[in-house]
């Protein structure tokens, strides 16, 4: 052990850890480009730049012979979007859906949210986060072909109904409605649960010590409280349903989504389901641009 | 924290900058590709690579998971010590998508693959003197359009049908010797919601076949070319029907769950389908053999094409594959077990039906090539086998026909 030379003596040698140490020591900017690097690199290069590539590619062309794509910039498949009608009918109808089952799950989820923030005993608030996560834990598939089956002609739904002169939707729009619906009450239940915790129970004793009957509390009160929570949830639902393909061609192969004409064309004619696939971003942007300004992203 | 914020600006900068490099790597990439024909077809096999990965129709590459005892992928590995992966594909796009991939050795094309593949530089000629069972299969499947491009062979005929007409036998009555119980509206309108139609372009040609029969002023020859006029009448038919379908299908084993739920009733479908619902005892039919399977205005087709990827990764085990897929014993066992007519004449002898009937645990049916009219070229003109769609009319109209983009797009409209 040498412990001469510490001050005077010819610069020691380093070893490589302390020379990196002092590298970033004091340089609060290295630090902070070291450890976004990788995740930086990651959004870039992995995330936004397969979007960038598909939305070049929707300035292609694809040869009909070959199916191959020509790669020369054209604005052809947003005409063709803009003028052939069937485009539009299937982004409203998208839309449409993924709105209604919006507003179903919303009115599902705020009452089973508000039971278990502001009424059930600890034990029984905890036994109902476990419901309504439990969906979560098996497979989407199972639950898209377990409704499948049950929505069959002679299936547990008409079972059920049969005795009461109704009978199974079958598989169209309403049963696409019925399945999305299900799937994502979660992602709803959740922000309203959060949101409502957050709203102090003095609140509402204040509310009735004022003289306001329930109904008016929920309206003054509650309701405009744990609004962004709603909207917070609603991003979930509607960008689940938005994007959804699985779902319509398990459930009503005959009703188009934007996902399925996607899916087709994108063996078909890649740069037409590509120019596609721009509506739900543009949908999805103008959304969140809304949420936003309702006070949302806190919530998330 | 202040010369953190200082710095913050970069983020957005470096965010545009690593877009923009991307954008020139995704710009960069890709520019090869296209034209085949400077390939040449391998001259020799040499020893088997070890593996091999092909694309197969349902049904065509059984190695006994399906149905216990319905095997002829094992045998070849065994021979061969080539360890078989197989890919089943649901349409014919999905079959060249895949193909691209570079993943693949082979594929069991049809002919709405074969060009398209050919065209792009996927796949490579094929020496056929290298596969000696091609010498014995049959003639009129040999240097077809579809498998022969500018005089070369890209491919060994693999066997031929045609597209069925199903319907279940407790639902649909009168018995249907016609597309028009799904075809005319007014027919169709009875079993609204229960109607089971392929989900391809491809269909198009399905109306088009039915239109030649019913509507013979729309002069249609061929419905595979098809002029403005002849396509927006075969387009428009489908339009009418799209209400009354149920379900548009490309993944086969729901179509089988659907015909035994009852919720598809009538609609059209593969050999694999008819035979599974058959041995699984749901009350289906299809034109019998007396009819030749096919309804009165004959019906589109296949006719398929074993053909090698051009930079395979295991081109002496495809080599094999493609000489034991077409021998005899082979052939015998997947024509009974898909219900197809055969491209090997040799697998009709009586002997080899049989003894692959025991094979397969099938009641013995030497009668089998008859029935399925394999060394019948009259039957197969009316069947019209599955072809890209060109521009190129290839008659005297010149280039005005529909190409196969116009045929995607319209699939779209026609599903609605």
């Amino acid at each position: 052990m040498e412990a001469a030379g510490l001050a005077a003596g010819p610069q020691r040698r380093k070893s490589a850890g302390r020379r990196l140490a002092d590298f970033f020591h004091g340089h609060r900017w290295r630090q902070v480009a070291a450890l976004l690097a990788l995740p930086l690199a990651w959004l870039v290069v992995g995330y936004l730049g397969s979007l960038f590539g598909m939305l070049i590619s929707a300035f292609w062309s694809v040869d009909p012979l070959s199916g191959k794509l020509i790669k020369t910039l054209t604005l052809d498949n947003f005409n063709e979007l803009r003028s052939t009608s069937v485009y539009h009918t299937i982004a409203f109808r998208t839309i449409g859906i993924a709105a209604t089952v919006t507003v179903t799950d919303a009115v599902i989820a705020f009452p089973i949210a508000f039971y278990m923030a502001k009424i059930a005993s600890p034990s029984g608030k905890g036994a109902l986060i476990v419901a309504v996560l439990m969906p979560l834990w098996s497979f989407y598939l199972v639950k898209v072909y377990a409704w499948q089956t049950m929505l069959a002609t002679g299936g547990v739904i008409d079972w059920a109904l049969n005795p009461i002169g109704l009978s199974s939707p079958g598989y169209g729009t309403t049963s696409i409605w019925l399945v999305e619906s299900y799937l994502w009450l979660p992602y709803m239940v959740l922000p309203i649960y959060a949101g409502l915790e957050r709203i102090p129970d003095t609140l509402l004793s204040a509310s009735e010590d004022l003289g306001a009957k329930p109904f008016r509390t929920f309206r003054r009160v509650i309701l405009p409280l744990a609004f962004p929570a709603v909207v917070a949830g609603s991003i979930f639902t509607f960008s689940l349903t938005l994007g959804d393909y699985i779902t319509p061609s398990i459930i009503s192969p005959s009703t188009q989504f934007i996902g399925n004409v996607v899916f087709t064309q994108h063996t078909n004619n890649l740069p037409l389901a590509s120019a596609f696939a721009t509506v739900p971003i543009v949908v999805m942007v103008i959304y969140l641009l809304i949420a936003r300004r309702l006070g949302a992203f806190e919530h998330l | 924290m202040s010369r953190l914020r200082a710095r913050s600006a970069w983020l957005p900068a470096g965010i545009v900058g690593g877009l923009a490099a991307t954008m020139l790597v995704i710009a960069g990439c890709g520019g090869g590709g296209g034209g085949g024909s400077s390939t040449e077809a391998q001259k020799s096999i040499g020893p088997g690579e070890g593996h091999l990965n092909i694309i197969c129709w349902a049904g065509y590459c059984e190695n006994g998971s399906t149905t216990k005892g319905v095997d002829w992928i094992t045998p070849f590995e065994k021979q061969t010590g080539c360890q078989v992966n197989v890919k089943v594909a649901g349409t014919s796009d999905e079959m060249v998508d895949l193909m691209r991939t570079g993943q693949y050795d082979g594929v069991s094309a049809s002919g709405n693959a074969t060009a398209k593949l050919v065209d792009g530089g996927d796949v490579a000629p094929v020496n056929t003197a290298l596969v000696p069972n091609y010498k014995t299969i049959f003639a009129d499947l040999k240097d077809q359009p579809y498998n022969t491009f500018n005089g070369i062979n890209y491919g060994i005929p693999h066997g031929r049908g045609a597209n069925l007409l199903m319907w279940r036998t407790d639902k649909v009555h009168p018995t249907p010797t016609s597309w028009s119980v799904i075809l005319d509206p007014n027919q169709a309108k009875k079993y609204a919601g229960h109607i089971s139609v392929y989900d391809d372009p491809i269909y198009i040609a399905d109306a088009a076949v039915y239109l030649k029969a019913h509507q013979p002023s729309l002069g249609i020859t061929d419905p595979y070319e098809l002029s403005s006029d002849q396509f927006n009448a075969a387009v428009n038919l489908l339009k009418q029907q799209h209400p009354y379908v149920g379900d548009y299908w490309s993944d086969f084993t729901k179509q089988i769950n659907l015909f035994t739920s009852g919720d598809n009733q009538v609609g059209t479908t593969w050999q694999y389908q008819y035979f599974t619902l058959l041995a699984n005892k749901v009350p289906v039919a299809a034109p019998g053999p007396s009819t030749g399977f096919v309804p009165t205005e004959g019906a589109t087709g296949w006719s398929d094409t074993w053909m090698i990827a051009k930079n395979a990764a295991h081109p002496n085990c495809m080599y094999k594959w493609m000489n034991y897929v077409t021998s005899a014993p082979v052939q015998a066992q997947i024509m009974q077990w898909f219900g197809e007519a055969p491209a090997q004449s040799k697998a009709c002898d009586a002997a080899t039906v049989t003894a692959a009937d025991k094979q397969l645990g099938l009641p013995p049916d030497p009668k089998f090539c008859d029935e399925y009219h394999a060394a019948d070229p009259s039957f197969w003109k009316r069947v019209y086998f599955w072809r890209v769609p060109l521009a190129d009319c290839g008659d005297s109209r010149g280039s005005t026909c529909k190409d196969y983009n116009d045929w995607a797009a319209a699939w779209t409209q026609i599903k609605g």
